[in-house]
């Protein structure tokens, strides 16, 4: 036996191992996530052969697109029986798909200015973190944007926020009385004031006046930008009004507003679009002659108010009772307690709810073209794929089409789920 | 000398209208219908003001007149004699088969991408969302107009079946017996010859067998704890009496097969190009929407009642069949009923494909034939009117059925 120890002891601790290279990394994920079983599997290499032939198909016609035509024809000569897409079309008719065929061309600087002047306008209300001067220009755009898109004398435009200015004096005098006093004293100060400005403007209308522009002459992407931001902006407070009447207590008002919300939903839009485009005229005073465009605004606006109304009754019907009876214990009459204390509760609850119907409607508009308006998808198949030149470049257009109102609605849809975000004060 | 004198019994005088808050409400209300009241008759007396000066009435008799024009996709027997009111109807029928088929394809469509979108399978999941985000988000007119120049262009002509000169066809038919054309999908027929009804019969009383065979077994389960086979034996119940009896009697039932004649299809069953990419478009739009319901719905159920059911040793297949989708199902169908409402209304947008529903005949030929456009779009808002009224009658009685009964 020798004496010699055959005895190892470590002095120091093993460097740890790498895990095994099938538990780690992107092999492990790939493991978990696309192969974890066998219907796993067939299910990854069955949509990756989907891809690939969607991407194999569609990237070659996409990126051996020609930018550059005059005409199909054209365009398919310089392909020389390649299968590309005739992206010319884009090009060559921009302002057609933009703005229409009859906006005069040297003005559109004016609709383009209007919708920067737009995105600047809508920023403070979108992000709370802006300045909050910033929200005069919101409260001067509507006024702006009229003026700068349609043209005439400033003098318009400015008697019309002179009106509301003077209406909201002469509410605050009378809100102390009654919240509906001082409502209707700022409607009738306001009437009164229109009526007298009408005059005055009249008067004035080369003052600072800009080529004149009927509304007829409005087309393309810029009517539906139009339709989408006029009527979801006069169809808030109209919704707001409804689901307050739905929610009251009073039987007639409630009435009144169930069945107007109801009827306006129970039918699609197109039929209110036949009633703007034929039938509205019938009920207005005989000899007067309205605006298509107002018309279709009119109707759009009452579409989607009575769905916006429905959204914000959800909202307040979602709020606990107790809110409701804190008010009145606070002795604040009906229209305080709405606007202090509900109505910022409510419609904080219903903010997804109405930018989903805001982008519904924005998608909505669309619809126009069937009553023969040249919006985007009117332009597209009228006057476009019906000239000698175009006829037939389809999925230029349409992709083109798609992707200007997908761009947006995501957009919007994914500010909502932001902004759903950043107001959630609970703690999960 | 002073004499304490009662308070003076209150009397209404006229400003408490507005400041006592007991009577405003009244005032509100009587304002409210005043004002109605002049809104409704100032439109009235310029309808009956325009009307005079145009020299037309409001009356109904144009429906009764010959139409005059000819409907192509029609379910009824109709030609361009029948009345208006005959062409109403048709385009009522027309609408009615886009919402039915377009429901169930959404319905397709909506539950396998919402289930697949919570798959654990991460391309697929991805893939699911693309297809929602992209459908949901592009207005469905050009949905419409995309696939339905899908169909005109993108499919061969009948006459690309056709084989010329020893060549082969450039088109084949699926099986020899589906042709997808420009035109329109052509299928087989079913033909019901003598002797036919009693295959239906057997077939109609194995369905009723099936159901009441799971019942039993269900009952079996519940009470006696026996838990008897149910996939095989409900698959026999249902099929192998109809098949047996089929070939008794000699095969009764047989298929109209469409043939090639000249530069189309004849026979078989003809869906038009235009009805497939309307039904289509509103069936892979809405089940957008409906796949984020579905989704909605199964995430709504929390956990734990996964990992309970799982802890009493339920099967996988079972949990979700016997304990999700029964939770799920409340959150899921009143969104559901809601968006097949969205689709039968968007179908009203079927006069941009040139298929003639309600809207296109009712609310289109012969509004511009006759002139009578108040009564035509009366007509087809009381018929949306009534569909929506109706399906949401109907919702309210099913919710209530299902509503959590809380004590």
């Amino acid at each position: 036996m020798s004496d010699q120890s055959i005895a190892f002891v470590r002095h120091e601790t093993l460097p740890p191992s790498p895990p095994p290279a099938s538990e780690t990394g992107i092999v492990k994920w790939m493991r978990e996530n696309l192969f974890s079983s066998v219907t796993n599997s067939i299910l990854t290499l069955a949509a990756l052969y989907g891809i690939y032939s969607i991407l194999s198909g569609s990237m070659p016609w996409i990126l051996g697109g020609i930018w550059q035509a005059p005409s199909l024809q054209a365009c398919r000569e310089i392909l020389a029986g390649d299968s590309a897409g005739c992206f010319a079309v884009l090009t060559e008719r921009w302002h057609q798909l933009i703005f229409g065929f009859k906006y005069p061309q040297e003005a559109y600087w004016r609709p383009t200015l209007a919708f920067v002047l737009l995105i600047v306008a809508v920023a403070p209300v979108l992000f709370a973190n802006l300045p909050r001067r910033m929200l005069i220009l919101t409260g001067l755009y509507p006024f702006i944007g009229f003026w700068l898109i349609w043209g005439g004398t400033i003098m318009a435009p400015l008697m019309g926020l002179v009106g509301f200015i003077v209406a909201y004096m002469v509410f605050q005098r009378l809100e102390r009385s009654s919240f509906a006093m001082g409502a209707l004293g700022g409607l009738v100060a306001a009437i009164i004031f229109w009526t007298l400005g009408g005059y005055v403007s009249d008067a004035m209308s080369g003052f600072l006046a800009l080529e004149q522009i009927p509304s007829r002459d409005m087309g393309g992407f810029m009517l539906n930008i139009i339709l989408g931001t006029v009527c979801v902006s006069l169809s808030l407070p109209i919704g707001i009004l409804l689901a307050l009447g739905r929610q009251s207590n009073m039987p007639i008002i409630k009435i009144i507003c169930v069945v107007f919300i109801e009827f306006i939903r129970g039918v699609p839009l197109i039929t209110l679009l036949f009633v703007a485009n034929v039938v509205l005229a019938y009920f207005l005073p005989p000899g007067t002659t309205f605006d298509l465009i107002l018309r279709v605004i009119i109707m759009i606006t009452m579409f989607s108010s009575a769905y916006i109304a429905e959204v914000i009754r959800g909202g307040l019907a979602a709020l606990p009772r107790g809110q409701y009876e804190a008010g009145d214990s606070l002795g604040l009459d009906y229209a305080q307690s709405m606007r202090l204390i509900i109505l910022p509760q409510a419609l904080k609850i219903s903010i997804p709810g109405i930018v989903n119907v805001a982008v519904g409607l924005f998608k909505d508009t669309t619809l126009v073209s069937v009553i023969s308006m040249f919006d985007l998808v009117g332009m597209i198949r009228g006057p476009i794929l019906a000239s000698t030149e175009w006829n037939g470049v389809y999925w230029e257009l349409f992709g083109f089409a798609s992707l200007l109102f997908f761009i947006i609605c995501y957009g919007i849809s994914q500010y909502s789920q932001w902004l759903e975000r950043q107001l959630a004060t609970d703690h999960r | 000398m002073t004499s304490i004198n009662d308070p003076k019994p209150e009397s209404f005088q006229l400003s408490q209208l507005i400041n006592d808050t007991r009577y405003r409400s009244y005032t509100f209300q009587f304002v409210a219908l005043i004002v109605l009241f002049f809104l409704v008759g100032y439109l009235y007396l310029n309808l009956v003001e325009n009307l005079r000066t145009a020299g037309l009435d409001i009356s109904y008799e144009f429906l009764g007149e010959p139409a005059g024009y000819d409907i192509n996709q029609r379910l009824v027997e109709y030609n361009s004699q029948s009345s208006h009111w005959r062409a109403s109807v048709v385009g009522v029928l027309n609408t009615l088969l886009v919402a039915f088929v377009g429901c169930i394809l959404a319905t397709i469509f909506g539950v396998t991408a919402g289930v697949l979108r919570l798959s654990n399978n991460w391309i697929v999941a991805k893939l699911m969302a693309v297809y929602v985000e992209i459908f949901r988000n592009v207005p469905v007119l050009i949905w419409i107009l995309i696939i339905n120049a899908i169909f005109l262009i993108a499919l061969p002509q009948p006459k690309a079946f056709k084989s010329r000169g020893g060549n082969p066809p450039e088109a084949e038919m699926l099986w020899d017996s589906f042709a997808f054309t420009g035109r329109g999908i052509y299928a087989p027929k079913p033909v019901f010859e003598t002797g036919s009804w009693v295959v239906v019969v057997v077939f109609i009383l194995s369905i009723i067998g099936m159901f009441a065979y799971r019942r039993y077994t269900k009952l079996a389960l519940y009470a006696h704890g026996r838990d008897l086979p149910r996939g095989w034996p409900s698959l026999a119940i249902l099929f192998v009496p109809a098949i047996l009896v089929y070939f008794v009697m000699g095969s009764p039932i047989g298929l109209e097969y469409p043939e090639l004649k000249g530069f189309n299809f004849k026979g078989g069953i003809w869906a038009r190009g235009s009805f497939v990419a309307l039904t289509f478009a509103l069936a892979i739009y809405t089940g957008a929407f409906i796949a984020e319901n579905v989704r909605a719905g199964i995430l709504a159920i929390s956990k734990g009642q996964t990992e309970a059911a799982a802890a009493l040793g339920i099967r996988p297949g079972r949990i979700m069949s016997l304990v999700i989708l029964p939770q799920a199902l409340r959150v899921i169908i009143p969104p559901m009923i809601s968006n097949f409402l969205n689709l039968t209304k968007n179908s009203s947008l079927a006069i941009a494909v040139g298929y003639m529903d309600i809207t296109g005949t009712l609310g289109g030929i012969t509004l511009n034939q006759t002139g009578r456009a108040i009564e035509a779009i009366l007509l087809l808002m009381a018929f949306y009117l009534a569909i929506s009224l109706g399906i949401s009658a109907i919702m309210n009685v099913y919710n209530n059925s299902i509503k959590l009964k809380e004590r």
